[in-house]
């Protein structure tokens, strides 16, 4: 009889022992080897168990009767410490057993980032039942609280475990969205929100620093400053390969020990198995390649003739609820095309990718009952360009309806608000519709519901013909872009009711066609949301035309402008001395605007971090001249310095500016500011124009001084200073929440009608509430643009030069 | 025959954006998609010489920030209404390294 020593007791070997024992029964005498006290269990099915869904009894594969009665010598509990192979021993904590052919089983280790703390009591991984059991005992006590440090399959099945058992659970994920290796951003969005709707805190592109507390993990600090109390950490940021007993006795190791297609490793009488295994630079992380490999090993060691080769993979997560399949490869490239569906209702996603007429990946989320029939076409590689019209409706498709662009609005639960300003909730409309009111001038007059500035127009719409169904005939609105079906003032609605906080969000919720917009839409919903969730969302600079990318205007031949704010038209000369060493030393052209500054002309790309630098030297920070913001205040000197002025309007304007600047807003916005009813700095044609009058000063808005040429119109005379800078804050702050992109204030005014504004307006606690929210907003964006960029300078530069390599 | 050149990490591009490479045939930009693919193409517009590596890019493809001109980057197709070209290069990632066929850019010099 051969002997033969097998190193761990785990998933892979179990199976192979199993392989082995059924093709050449007594052949072999076997000595098992597990450093954990105990033989073989199916260890993906420990997350049920942490869930309590299921006992340790019931996922033991291998009983000590079965080995008792397969003959199999088991030495559990013990770890093997050495491979003697010039005189083929295995040395276990025990002694020696000596080997005709060994098979290391090693599998894997949890991987631990040794950030400060992390080797403190209460910080386990999730590997093995020790580890399950600490969480159940953490879970134990009431109120305890766990933080989990990743977001891969591994790190959400105990998070959604431990939530199970009550705990309050955060998830700290270091990538943009959940799952990235199996997941697209879409698919991770739904996922976070499923996760979110069950009680689990999910922070994404979280930065742990450290793991603190007295004499054991008491709280996770990130480098950002949240501090996460906890009770455990559990950290399952990834798995490495337990080779370093192969690694010591010499055998051919790269990140795992090498093996060939018939598992033996450099050592014709060793063989290894299972993750600790690397084939052809592959590692494995999934049961099913273990399970071939464990028939390949049983066949080479009985003779027979097999070989291992890779094959296509899936992944499910085992959460209960969370319907997810990812197979394939769905990274966007070359020659592939997209089928993308999405039904925003049901919170479903589905993604094809296709490539040279066959299926090469697939992404589900939220209805994977094809996942196992789409994963069949791209294992098999078929041919799929007959039933590519209706592939991603699955193989029970038998023709039909597509996804409804009403779903969203069908979706929305009764109390959501349709009409805030009216305070007009669904349930509220529904319930006029059923009364009779089934028109919109007739919903109008009963509920109120878009009577006002009409923003929600299209929502109502929207309700009346989800309710009606056939009965009602919608008046074709313009959607925003090919992409969706909405229109810019229902996105807008939407992303508030529904409180949406991210592009994905937006795609999947409003049911975009598209995989990430195109540059239609893109700044739009960029905008909408930044201005909405001003905390919550970051504004994505890719999302955004060059100029507000660059901080700069692009001209015609490449290069770019720059042009430091001048507050309220006001400069030194020292200011005036850094601009003309900027000119000079960077080959500007200089030009005066009127918007009443300094425009420097004809900037490199790459010069641009350093032109800013020396100007933020000198004091001097951005105009956003190139923004969908404010732009200038452009004033008089005033009663300072001139004989009629009334009031001092450069002070004004310069406190107008500090108040607004870098605020982002639909379209540009101007302002100017005149001492006297002479007007001379032009504020009557502005987007708001103050003119100061001996009892006080007179707000006027919605001019126009482009293609168009508009007065303003009055919105309000008041007596303080304070109030003027309350009136245009509120004035301001109304626009960026309502108007449509790309729509000057004028524009916008036009639509809603000034008497709405001045209504609204007149109202002081809607004034202070609408500043409340400008100065959150600011609190954000109330910063210098050049000094963060200067500090990003490398984007500004080509990221290779190759004009010196290739002539040669 | 190939000459992989190695021209920086996919690191260095931001998602759903561009960086630029200096070559003997001008300047080409390196695209990267949300999905991490990368893409090299020539950055200049052939309708008015637009800087395409400033273009939003939004599935596998990217628009002009001139005049809204979008082209495929995977075969350098206008799309829509417009027509147009542009070269498009090989390049591949390795190790989250990119790779650039230099010989691709010294061909198109002598075509
Ligand atoms: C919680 C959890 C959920 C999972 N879910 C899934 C899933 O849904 N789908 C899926 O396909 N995969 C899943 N996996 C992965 C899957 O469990 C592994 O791929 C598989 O168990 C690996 O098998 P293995 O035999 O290579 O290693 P293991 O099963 O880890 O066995 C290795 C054994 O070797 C022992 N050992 C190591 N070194 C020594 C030594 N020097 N001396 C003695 N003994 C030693 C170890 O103690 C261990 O018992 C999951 C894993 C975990 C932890
Ligand atoms: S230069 Fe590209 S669209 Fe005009």
């Amino acid at each position: 009889m051969q002997k033969l020593v097998i190193i761990g007791a785990g998933m892979a070997s179990g199976r192979a022992i199993e392989h082995l024992l059924e093709a050449a029964p007594g052949a072999f005498d076997i000595t098992l080897f597990n450093a954990e006290p105990r033989g073989n269990y199916n260890r993906i099915m420990l997350s049920p168990v942490l869930s309590g869904e299921k006992t340790y009894e019931e996922i033991v594969t291998h009983d000590a009767d079965w080995y008792e009665a397969n003959g199999v010598t088991c030495r559990f509990g013990e770890k093997v410490v050495e491979v003697d192979r010039a005189r083929k021993v295995v040395v276990g904590e025990k002694g020696e057993v000596p080997y005709d052919q060994l098979i290391f089983a090693t599998g894997s280790n949890a991987f631990i980032i040794p950030m400060p703390g992390h080797d403190l009591p209460g910080v386990v991984t999730f590997r093995d039942l020790e580890d399950t059991g600490a969480m159940i005992e953490a879970a134990g006590k009431p109120g305890s609280r766990a933080v989990v440090i990743g977001g891969g399959l591994l790190g959400l099945e105990a998070a959604a475990a431990l939530r199970l058992r009550g705990m309050d659970v955060t998830v700290l994920h270091i990538a943009t969205h959940l799952m990235e290796r199996q997941l697209d951003p879409a698919a991770g969005y739904l996922l976070k929100k499923d996760l979110e709707r069950r009680g689990i805190n999910v922070i994404l592109e979280a930065q742990s620093k450290e793991i603190v507390g007295n004499g054991r993990a008491e709280q996770v600090n990130l480098a950002d400053g949240t501090e996460l109390p906890c009770d455990i950490v559990v950290m399952a940021v990834g798995i490495r390969p337990a080779v370093s007993l192969a690694q010591e006795c010499g055998l051919a190791c790269g990140r795992a020990i090498e093996v060939d297609a018939q598992m033996r490793t450099s050592d014709p009488s060793v063989f290894a198995l299972g993750e600790c295994v690397e084939f052809e630079g592959n590692l494995f992380g999934l049961v099913a390649p273990l399970y071939d490999q464990a028939k390949v090993l049983a066949a080479t060691l009985t003779g027979g003739e097999a070989t291992f080769a890779m094959r296509e993979l899936s992944t499910k997560l085992k959460v209960t609820g969370c319907d997810l399949f990812s197979a394939g490869d769905f990274a966007e490239g070359e020659g592939r095309e997209d089928i993308v569906f999405r039904d925003p209702a049901r919170g479903v996603y589905k993604r094809l990718v296709i490539e040279n007429d066959t299926l090469v990946g697939a992404v589900m989320y939220g209805d994977t009952a094809d996942g196992n029939w789409f994963f069949g076409l791209i294992k098999d590689g078929e041919d799929i360009s007959d039933i590519r019209e209706t592939l991603i409706f699955g193989p029970g498709f038998l023709g039909g309806d597509t996804a409804d662009p009403l779903s969203a609005v069908a979706a929305l639960p009764p109390e959501a608000e349709i009409c805030g300003c009216n305070g007009v909730c669904k349930g509220d409309i529904v319930a006029a519709i059923d009364g009779g009111a089934t028109d919109l001038g007739a919903l109008r007059a009963t509920t109120k519901a878009s009577a006002s500035c009409g923003t929600c127009t299209g929502l109502v719409e929207q309700v009346l013909a989800v309710t009606l169904g056939d009965g009602f005939q919608m008046p074709t609105a313009q959607p925003i872009c090919g992409c969706c079906d909405l229109t810019h003032e229902d996105v807008r609605r939407l992303i508030k009711s529904q409180e949406l906080k991210s592009q994905e969000a937006v795609w999947q919720e409003l049911g975009w066609k598209t995989l990430n917009g195109c540059h239609v839409c893109r700044p739009a919903v960029n905008y909408y949301l930044l201005a909405d969730w001003p905390i919550e969302y970051q504004d994505d600079p890719q999302s955004r035309f060059v100029n507000e990318r660059n901080h700069a205007n692009i001209q015609k031949d490449g290069t770019y402008s720059v042009m430091p704010r001048m507050w309220g038209g006001m400069t030194d000369a020292a200011e005036l001395r850094a601009i003309a060493d900027a000119a000079e030393k960077y080959g500007a052209a200089v030009k005066v605007t009127g918007g009443q500054r300094i425009d420097l002309l004809g900037i490199t790309k790459e010069d641009l971090p350093h032109i800013w630098r020396d100007l933020n030297e000198a004091g001097m920070v951005s105009g956003h001249a190139y923004s969908k913001g404010l732009r200038t205040v452009k004033t008089c000197v005033g009663s300072d310095w001139c004989r009629f002025g009334t009031q001092d309007s450069t002070g004004l304007g310069i406190k107008l500016e500090k108040l607004l600047w870098g605020s982002w807003t639909p379209h540009k916005v101007k302002l100017g500011v005149s001492g006297c009813p002479r007007n001379c700095a032009e504020a009557t044609c502005k987007d708001v124009g103050i003119v100061c009058v001996d009892s006080g000063y007179q707000i006027s808005v919605a001019g126009a001084a482009g293609m168009e040429v508009k007065e303003t119109e009055p919105l309000a005379t008041v007596k303080t200073e304070d109030e003027v800078l309350e009136w245009t804050v509120a004035f301001i702050q109304l626009y960026r929440e309502g108007a449509k992109y790309l729509d000057r204030p004028y524009k916008w005014v036009a639509k809603v009608g000034l008497n709405w504004i001045v209504e609204h307006l007149s109202d002081a606690d809607t004034r202070r509430a609408l500043n409340a929210r400008f100065e959150l907003s600011q609190s954000v964006y109330r910063t210098d643009p050049w000094a963060a960029e200067v500090a990003k300078s490398e984007r500004y530069t080509p990221l290779a030069d190759l004009t010196l390599e290739a002539a040669e | 025959m190939m000459n992989w050149i190695d021209i920086g990490t996919i690191d260095d591009i931001p998602e759903r954006g561009a960086r630029l490479v200096k070559t003997p045939v001008g300047c080409v930009a390196v695209f990267r998609t949300s999905g991490d693919e990368v893409f090299a193409a020539s950055n200049s517009c052939p309708h008015k010489g637009g800087p395409l590596s400033e273009g939003i890019v939004h599935g596998n493809k990217v628009t002009c920030p001139l005049h809204n001109w979008v082209f495929s980057l995977e075969t350098g197709e206008a799309q829509g209404a417009d027509e147009g070209r542009i070269a498009t290069y090989p390049i591949r990632i390795e190790d989250g390294r990119l790779l650039l066929d230099a010989s691709a850019l010294a061909a198109k010099d002598a075509a």
